[in-house]
């Protein structure tokens, strides 16, 4: 019985971790993303997966890493 | 002011901020907070991020005034005046007015460079016009 206690406690911390994982995962995702202001006062947003960010998003990255290689 | 020295109080300002570049009108690198051995490549990389933001946004006639880039990994802000651009990165999930606010403020900091005072004419001593008269 004790052992068997201790698998299921085993098996909620590891779904558990699991699950935080993929919530940060899913919500550092839902981050990405390309605000730009002109100079009239409008605003474009470009969201992760549309082709217009697809192109600056890498960049983005590159200038980060290389930030703090 | 000259413009290592606005990068310089600007990182001291906001702790947010870890790297930070000027660009002028051409592109060539004003000031970096970044070393000689990154500092080109960090310049390279941010003239082609500004480069395809206007394409992104489907405006390439000039009229960006600011964006920020944000991914997982951190944030890059452009914010650009009419004769330059200056870049910054952050961390993750910035105060993204604040760093805005701040990176307006440094490149105000350059339009507001005051020209050097011309010297002034040297005023000739009465001793010297009255030997030049006699």
């Amino acid at each position: 019985m004790p052992r068997r206690r201790v698998v299921t406690g085993l098996v909620l911390v590891a779904s558990s971790l699991a699950g935080a994982v993929a919530i940060r995962r899913r919500s550092a995702r839902r981050r990405d993303r390309v605000d730009v202001y002109f100079e009239d006062g409008s605003m474009v947003s470009l969201g992760d997966g549309s082709p217009e960010a697809s192109t600056v998003l890498p960049l983005a990255r590159r200038a980060l890493e290389t930030a703090r290689s | 002011m000259d413009a290592a020295q606005a990068l310089t109080d600007l990182t001291e300002i906001s702790s947010q901020i870890e790297a930070a570049i000027v660009l002028d009108a051409e592109g060539s690198t004003l000031a970096s907070t970044l070393d000689e051995q990154r500092g080109p490549e960090f310049a390279q990389v941010v003239q082609e991020l500004v480069a395809a933001v206007k394409r992104a946004s489907g405006n390439e006639e000039g009229e960006l005034a600011q964006a920020e880039i944000a991914t997982g990994e951190g944030s890059v802000f452009l914010v650009r005046d009419e004769q330059r651009t200056i870049a910054a990165t952050t961390g993750p999930e910035p105060t993204v007015g604040l760093v805005f606010y701040d990176l307006k403020s440094c490149l105000r900091s350059f339009a507001e460079e005051k020209p050097k005072p011309k010297p002034r004419a040297r005023r000739v001593k009465k001793d010297e016009e009255a030997g030049a008269s006699a």
